[in-house]
C-alpha cells in the first residue's frame, strides 16, 4: 500500500492539485482502517422494506478479463459464459435444479447464439428444463441482469436466480453489405437458372465491401471516445488530471491482485492454451511515458489516450442471487443484500457518459442514505475523463440545478472510498460483464474493509445510467 | 437563373445579419479616450500569447466598421511592439458570431467610387501588415465569419473553427452586387485554389466548418462542448481560446508547420493551375458560365473574376489595384443599391411587428395533404411544431406524407441532416382522415382546393371541433378572406397565408388580414411564418391581395403577346433576360393552366377593363384541351419525365390561331413588349400602395421579389421606380395607353412621384 504510494506520488509533478489530494490518501486511510470497526458496531439502519423480500448475493464469479485478441481469441461468447457458470457452480456447489432462471447481459451478439444465456447454461450442465434468457442494455447490462433477477425473485415469482454477462471483442460479428445481402436472400428464392443469372449478374465489386458493428452511437454518430473527450474538455478535465486517475486505477488494481483482494477471479482453462489465472489488462506505467501517447479520438490536441481510456476487453461474469429466506435454508452464508437501484437516462449527445451523476443522488434518496453513509463506491470506469467529469458535476450546485433539477448537489465521492482495488480502466471492461464485477468488488471490499453500504454506479452508451446500494451481510 | 440563386442565398446569409443593428450608439471616440475605453475590441496575455477578444458592444454580431478597425489597429500595433508577445489569437467573444462581414452602412454612407476605393485599401493595408506578421497570429472562429470577416481570418497565419451549424464561412458580397474589397479576391484563390474560390466568391454560398477544413480554408476544427460547469455556449468559446492558445505557442515554437498536406486531387489541380493555357481556358469557362447565367444584368460577378484574374497574371500589386477600383465601381451601381434595398427589406420583414401572440402555436393542423399543405407540413416538422396532416382520401394523405419524407430525406443525402434526425423530426407529423386530436390544435392551415364552399364546409367542420383560442388560417392565392370568414363564428380569428410552390424553397408568405382579424392573431401567424423561416409580408384583404394582383395583370399582357403571335419561347427568353428568373409563359405552366384561368377570371370580374388585354379564352380552351402545364405534362411546352429540355406543344398552334389579334408595329419591338409586361406589373404594385392593400413599399419589393420572382437587379417595383425614376415609367405606360387603353393608365401615386421627381419612395 505505502510503496505504491509513494511509487506514485515519486512521479507526481508537486504543483498538482492531485497530488495535494493524494497524498492526503494515507491519512484518511488510516483513519477509515481503524473506525472501520466502529462503524460496524455502530450498526446503521438495515434498508430492510416491510413486506418485500430480502435479496441476497450468495457468490459472483468470473473468470479472468483479458485484453481482446489474447488468450480467449479463440472462443465464442458462450465459451467464456459457460466458464463463468462452471466457476460459479463450482465455489457455490449449488445444485443446478435449484435454479430457476437464469439471465445474461450482452452488447454485441453473436448472431449464431443470439440468447446466449441459453447456449451457455446448456452447455455447462443446467437442467434443460430452466428457463433462459439475454438482456442488452449497453454497459449496463449484466446491471439489468441482476436487477431483472431482482424483480423475479422480489416479485415471488423466483426463488432462486443467475445472473451474469459476457463480452467477446475479439471476434465481432461483421456482415456483407445490405446489398449483398439482399442479392444472396433474393438468390435463396430464386427458382429458374435464369433467374439466378439475371441476379448474379447485378452483382457489383462494391457489394462486398463489408459493414462493421457500429462504434458510434446510433442517434449522433458519435463515438464514445470523442464523446468523452469532449464531457472532459466540457468540465475542463485536464490530460494531466486523466492520466493521473488512469496511472491511480492501474496502481490500485495491481495491488489488489499482487495482495489477492481480487477473489472473484476463478481460473479457466482454456481449450488448447494454458490456464488463464489473472486479468491481464493491469499496467502502470509511468506519467512521462502516458504523457507521450497522442490522443486517440480528438486529434491532435484532445486529452483521451489509448492510457486514460478502458480497453477493448473479452470476459464473463456469474452470479447467484437468491431469496434470504431461500439462501438460509439452504444453509448459505450470504455475501450481500441487493438493495435499493435505479436506471436513469439523458441526452445521449453532451451528456452521454453522466449516468452516475443523474443516478446517485436518486439511489440514495430512495435509499434515505447520503453519501457519507456509503463505505464503498464501485464506478464503472470508461474513461478517466469520464469519471472525473462526473466528480466535478456531482460537485456542482450550478449543474445540479440547471440540468438535473435539484436544489444542491449531491458531492463526489471521496477519493479514498473509490474504487480502491481498480476499476474498469485497469482490470478491464467487457461490456455485458462488468456490473457483476462492480457488485462483488463492493460487496467483497465492504466485507474486507468493514463497513455497511456500497453503492454501484455506471454509464452507458445511449446516455442510460444506473445506480444501485449494495449492504453488507452481517458477519 | 442566377437571380434566383440570388434569391435563395440571400435567405441563407439573413440568418447571419451581416447589418448593423439598430440601437449601435458608441461611435466617434476621440482616439485617446479610445485606449483607456475600448469598445470593440480588448486583449489580454496568456504567457506570451496574447488573446484579442472582438466585442462590439449593443449588438448581437461583430462588423468590420471604422470603430472596430481602428481599434483593431491600435491593438495590434502594441501586440507588435511588445516583446512579451510572441504570437497572438483573435476570438470573437459574441457566441454565433466571428465577424459577420463589412459594415454596411460604412459604405451606403459614401457618396463616390473613390471614397469606397479608400476604405477598402485601408482594409487591404490592414491585412497585408497581418499577413506578414512575424508574430503568428491565429484566427478562433465561432460563428458566422464572412466576407470582411472572412477576408481578415484568411490574412492571419492560422485559423482554427468551431465545427457546429452556426459555424459558416463565406464570402456573400456578390449577393450584394461587390466583390470582396479586402483583399479577398487576391488572398482566396492561393488558399483554396481558383476554382473553389471562383465558386465561393461567385455564388456567395456559406460553407460549413467541416467543409472548410477540408477545403484548406481552417487548418483545425473545434467540437463543440455540451453544458459542463458553465452553459455550452460559453464553454465552448473558452475551450476554443484554450485550443487556440495552445496552436499559437506552438506555432510561435515552430512545432508546427504552416505548411498543409495537400490532397493529390489538390496536388493535381494546383499543377494544371500553373500552365498559363489551362488558366486562361478557366477564366473563358468561368466568363461564359456567368455571362449565360447572368444575361449580362449583374456587373458584379464579371469584376471579380476580372479582380482574381489581375491578381494572378500580374502580380499582388496589380490586383490589389483592380479589387479596390472595382470594389468603387460596384458599390456605387445600381444593382448593388438594389440587392443592398432587397438584403435590408428582408432584414425588416424577418421580425414581428404585431408583438408576441398570447399563446404560442405548439400543435399545427393542416388540411389537404397536396403539395401546398404537404409543403407547409415539412417546413413546420422541421422546427419541432407537433403537426397533424389531414386529407379527405388514403391516397392523397400517402402522397403528401410522402412528399414531406422525401423532402427531409434529400437533406440527409446532401449531408444537413442525419438519418437519426430526419426520423425524429418526422415523427412530429401524424397523417390522418378524421379530425382526431383537433382539440389541442393552436392553429388550423387549410390547403384545400380553391373553391368558396369547400373553404365553407371545412371552415365549419374545423370551428365545431378546435378549442375557442385556435386561428383558422386560408392558403388561399386569389379567394378573398372575408368572404371565407364570413361563415365563421369567430371572424377574428380568421386570417389569409398564402405560401408559395414550393414551399420548402420559395421564401415568402404573404399574410391577409381582414377588418375583423385580431392583431393577436396576425401576430400568432407571423410569429410561425417566421419559425417556418419565411420572409413576411402583411398586406390587406382584396381580390388577388397584393401579389397575385401584380402577376394577374402581367400575365394577361403576356397571353394578348402570345395572340399577336409571338411564340412561347420567345416570351420566356424576353421576360428571362429582363432579370425574371422563370420565364412568363413557363410560368403559366408552373402555376397551372386551370389556376391561372381561375385568377384571371376572378380578378376580372373584380377590376373590369382594366385587367382585360389578353382573352381569357385562350386559357378556357387549354383546359378544355386537358392543357394544365406541367402537372398533366402538357402546357405550352410539353413535359416529359427526365427529358430537361421541353419542347414546344405543337398542339397550342391551332388555339393560338384561332384567338389571333394582329400586333400594333410601334409597341411591338422586343423592348416594348419587356416593358409593356414591366410596366403593368409596377402600375399594379403602387396602386396596391395608394390603395393600402400593402402598408409599406418595403414589403411590395420583398412580395414581388421572393415570391414573384421580379428581377432582384432592379430591386423591386418601388426601388425600381426609385432608381430609374418614374418619370420614364409613366411615358412608357402612356405609349401603351395610347395603344391600347386603360389597362395601362398609370395610377395617381406614380404619376404623383412623377410630377415631384424628389418623391421616393426610400428616403
Amino acid at each position: 500500500m505505502t510503496s505504491i504510494l509513494t511509487y506514485t506520488l515519486k512521479n507526481l509533478p508537486s504543483t498538482s492539485k492531485w497530488a495535494l489530494r493524494f497524498s492526503l490518501r494515507p491519512l484518511s486511510c488510516s483513519s477509515q482502517l481503524r473506525a472501520a470497526p466502529a462503524a460496524q458496531t455502530k450498526s446503521k439502519k438495515t434498508l430492510a422494506k416491510p413486506n418485500i423480500r430480502n435479496i441476497v448475493v450468495v457468490e459472483g464469479v468470473r473468470i479472468p478479463f483479458l485484453q481482446s485478441g489474447t488468450s480467449y481469441k479463440e472462443l465464442m461468447p458462450h465459451d467464456l459464459a459457460r466458464a463463468a457458470l462452471l466457476g460459479l457452480l463450482h465455489r457455490t456447489n449449488v445444485p443446478k435444479d435449484v435454479v430457476d432462471y437464469i439471465i445474461l447481459g450482452t452488447v454485441i451478439q453473436e448472431v449464431k447464439t443470439s440468447n446466449v444465456a441459453r447456449e451457455a447454461a446448456l452447455g455447462a450442465g443446467f437442467s434443460d428444463k430452466t428457463p433462459a434468457h439475454t438482456v442488452t442494455m449497453a454497459c449496463i447490462s449484466a446491471n439489468q441482469a441482476m436487477t431483472t433477477g431482482v424483480g423475479l425473485i422480489a416479485s415471488g415469482q423466483c426463488d432462486v436466480v443467475v445472473a451474469g454477462g459476457v463480452e467477446l471483442m475479439s471476434d465481432i460479428p461483421i456482415r456483407h453489405s445490405r446489398k449483398m445481402r439482399k442479392m444472396l436472400l433474393d438468390l435463396n428464392k430464386a427458382k429458374t437458372l435464369g433467374q439466378r443469372l439475371s441476379l448474379i449478374s447485378k452483382f457489383r465489386l462494391n457489394f462486398l465491401s463489408p459493414e462493421l458493428p457500429a462504434v458510434a452511437e446510433f442517434s449522433t454518430s458519435e463515438t464514445m471516445g470523442h464523446s468523452a473527450d469532449r464531457l472532459a474538455a466540457a468540465f475542463a478535465v485536464s490530460r494531466l488530471d486523466q492520466d493521473e486517475y488512469a496511472l491511480r486505477s492501474h496502481s490500485l488494481a495491481k495491488k489488489a491482485q499482487d495482495e489477492g483482494l481480487l477473489s472473484d477471479v476463478v481460473p479457466f482453462k482454456v481449450p488448447g492454451k494454458d490456464t488463464v489465472t489473472k486479468d491481464n489488462g493491469i499496467r502502470p506505467s509511468s506519467l512521462e511515458q502516458m504523457a507521450k501517447l497522442k490522443p486517440a479520438f480528438i486529434k491532435p490536441y484532445g486529452t483521451v489516450t489509448a492510457a486514460n481510456s478502458s480497453f477493448l476487453t473479452d470476459g464473463a461474469s456469474a452470479m447467484l442471487i437468491m431469496a434470504e429466506e431461500k439462501a438460509l435454508a439452504m444453509g448459505y452464508k450470504p455475501k450481500a443484500y441487493l438493495r435499493d437501484f435505479v436506471y436513469v437516462s439523458q441526452d445521449p449527445k453532451d451528456q452521454l457518459l453522466l449516468g452516475p451523476t443523474y443516478a446517485t443522488p436518486k439511489v440514495l434518496e430512495r435509499a434515505g442514505l447520503t453519501m457519507t453513509d456509503i463505505d464503498a463506491f464501485e464506478f464503472h470506469e470508461a474513461f478517466s475523463g469520464q469519471i472525473l467529469a462526473n466528480f466535478k458535476a456531482m460537485d456542482s450546485d450550478w449543474f445540479a440545478q440547471n440540468y438535473m433539477g435539484r436544489k444542491t448537489k449531491v458531492g463526489s465521492p471521496p477519493l479514498e472510498k473509490f474504487n480502491n482495488w481498480g476499476g474498469s480502466l485497469s482490470l478491464g471492461h467487457p461490456f455485458g460483464a462488468t456490473g457483476c464485477r462492480l457488485v462483488m468488488a463492493a460487496a467483497n471490499r465492504l466485507r474486507k474493509e468493514g463497513g455497511q453500504y456500497g453503492l454501484v454506479a455506471a454509464c452507458a452508451a445511449g446516455g442510460q445510467g444506473h445506480a444501485m446500494i449494495v449492504e453488507a451481510y452481517p458477519k | 437563373m442566377v437571380a434566383s440563386r440570388a434569391i435563395g442565398s440571400l435567405r441563407r446569409f439573413t440568418a447571419s445579419r451581416t447589418l448593423r443593428c439598430p440601437g449601435y450608439t458608441c461611435r466617434n471616440f476621440s482616439a485617446s479616450s479610445a485606449l483607456l475605453t475600448r469598445t470593440h475590441i480588448n486583449y489580454g496575455v496568456k504567457g506570451d500569447v496574447a488573446v484579442v477578444r472582438i466585442n462590439s458592444p449593443n449588438s448581437k454580431v461583430n462588423t468590420l466598421s471604422r470603430e472596430l478597425q481602428s481599434e483593431f489597429i491600435e491593438v495590434m500595433n502594441e501586440i507588435w511592439a511588445n516583446d512579451q508577445i510572441r504570437s497572438a489569437v483573435l476570438i470573437s467573444s459574441k457566441p454565433g458570431c466571428f465577424i459577420a462581414g463589412a459594415d454596411i452602412n460604412m459604405l451606403a454612407s459614401c457618396k463616390s467610387a473613390e471614397e469606397v476605393t479608400q476604405l477598402s485599401q485601408e482594409g487591404q493595408r490592414m491585412f497585408e501588415k497581418l499577413e506578414k506578421s512575424t508574430k503568428p497570429i491565429v484566427a478562433a472562429i465561432s460563428g458566422s465569419c464572412l466576407g470582411g470577416g472572412l477576408e481578415l481570418a484568411i490574412s492571419c497565419q492560422y485559423r482554427i473553427a468551431t465545427k457546429d451549424r452556426k459555424t459558416v464561412l463565406g464570402t456573400p458580397e456578390v449577393l450584394l452586387g461587390i466583390l470582396p474589397g479586402a483583399g479577398g479576391t487576391q488572398r482566396l484563390p492561393k488558399m483554396v485554389g481558383v476554382p473553389a474560390a471562383f465558386d465561393m466568391m461567385l455564388t456567395g454560398r456559406n460553407i460549413r466548418a467541416d467543409r472548410a477544413k477540408k477545403m484548406g480554408l481552417v487548418d483545425q476544427l473545434v467540437e463543440p462542448l455540451g453544458p459542463g460547469l458553465k452553459p455550452s455556449e460559453e464553454r465552448t468559446i473558452e475551450y476554443l481560446e484554450e485550443v487556440a492558445v495552445t496552436f499559437a505557442k506552438e506555432l510561435s515554437d515552430k512545432k508546427i508547420s504552416l505548411k498543409r498536406d495537400k490532397g493529390l486531387v489538390e496536388k493535381l489541380t494546383s499543377y494544371a493551375m500553373s500552365i498559363p493555357f489551362v488558366r486562361q481556358q478557366i477564366y473563358k469557362k468561368v466568363e461564359e458560365k456567368v455571362r449565360k447565367q447572368t444575361k449580362g444584368l449583374y456587373p458584379a460577378p464579371l469584376k471579380i473574376i476580372d479582380a482574381v484574374k489581375t491578381g494572378i497574371e500580374q502580380g499582388n500589386d496589380a490586383g490589389y489595384v483592380s479589387e479596390s477600383q472595382k470594389f468603387g465601381e460596384l458599390a456605387m451601381t445600381k444593382e448593388s443599391k438594389a440587392l443592398m434595398g432587397l438584403y435590408h427589406g428582408q432584414v425588416l420583414c424577418k421580425k414581428n411587428k404585431f408583438g408576441t401572440p398570447q399563446k404560442d402555436v405548439k400543435h399545427l393542423a393542416i388540411l389537404g395533404a397536396g403539395l401546398m399543405g404537404a409543403g407547409i407540413a415539412q417546413v413546420s416538422v422541421d422546427k419541432g411544431i407537433k403537426t397533424i396532416l389531414k386529407d379527405a382520401t388514403l391516397a392523397g394523405l400517402d402522397r403528401g406524407q410522402q412528399q414531406v419524407f422525401k423532402g427531409l430525406n434529400d437533406k440527409v443525402k446532401k449531408k444537413a441532416l442525419t438519418s437519426f434526425e430526419r426520423d425524429s423530426i418526422f415523427s412530429n407529423l401524424t397523417g390522418q382522415l378524421d379530425y382526431q386530436g383537433f382539440e389541442k390544435a393552436d392553429m388550423v392551415i387549410e390547403a384545400v382546393f380553391e373553391d368558396l364552399n369547400v373553404k365553407h364546409r371545412v371552415l365549419k367542420e374545423v370551428e365545431a371541433v378546435v378549442p375557442d383560442h385556435c386561428v383558422f388560417a386560408s392558403n388561399t392565392s386569389a379567394l378573398p378572406i372575408r368572404q371565407i370568414a364570413s361563415v365563421s363564428k369567430r371572424p377574428e380569428k380568421v386570417i389569409g397565408m398564402h405560401y408559395f410552390s414550393p414551399v420548402d424553397k420559395m421564401q415568402l408568405l404573404e399574410i391577409i388580414t381582414t377588418e375583423k382579424t385580431s392583431k393577436d392573431t396576425t401576430a400568432s401567424v407571423v410569429a410561425v411564418g417566421l419559425k417556418q423561416g419565411k420572409v413576411i409580408i402583411v398586406v390587406k384583404d382584396g381580390p388577388g391581395f397584393y401579389t397575385t394582383r401584380c402577376l394577374a395583370p402581367m400575365m394577361s399582357e403576356v397571353l394578348r403577346i402570345l395572340q399577336e403571335g409571338v411564340d412561347p419561347k420567345k416570351v420566356d427568353s424576353l421576360t428571362t433576360s429582363f432579370g425574371f428568373p422563370v420565364g412568363a409563359a413557363t410560368l403559366v405552366d408552373e402555376v397551372g393552366v386551370d389556376v391561372a384561368k381561375h385568377v384571371a377570371e376572378d380578378l376580372g370580374k373584380a377590376f373590369g377593363e382594366r385587367f382585360e388585354s389578353g382573352s381569357v379564352e385562350l386559357l378556357k380552351q387549354m383546359v378544355a384541351r386537358g392543357f394544365l402545364g406541367r402537372k398533366s405534362g402538357k402546357g405550352f411546352y410539353i413535359y416529359q419525365e427526365g427529358v430537361k429540355n421541353k419542347s414546344l406543344n405543337s398542339d397550342m398552334d391551332g388555339i393560338l390561331a384561332s384567338l389571333k389579334v394582329p400586333p400594333k408595329s410601334d409597341v411591338c419591338s422586343d423592348e416594348d413588349l419587356q416593358y409593356r409586361l414591366v410596366t403593368r406589373f409596377v402600375n399594379e404594385a403602387i396602386m396596391c400602395l395608394q390603395e393600402g392593400i400593402l402598408a409599406t413599399p418595403t414589403e411590395g419589393d420583398i412580395g414581388a421579389v421572393f415570391g414573384l420572382g421580379f428581377p432582384p437587379c432592379l430591386g423591386g417595383p418601388f426601388r425600381y421606380v426609385d432608381l430609374y425614376g418614374a418619370q420614364k415609367i409613366v411615358d412608357r405606360l402612356r405609349k401603351y395607353e395610347a395603344a391600347y387603353g386603360k389597362p395601362f393608365t398609370p395610377c395617381q401615386l406614380l404619376i404623383d412621384h412623377a410630377n415631384s421627381p424628389n418623391k421616393k419612395f426610400y428616403q
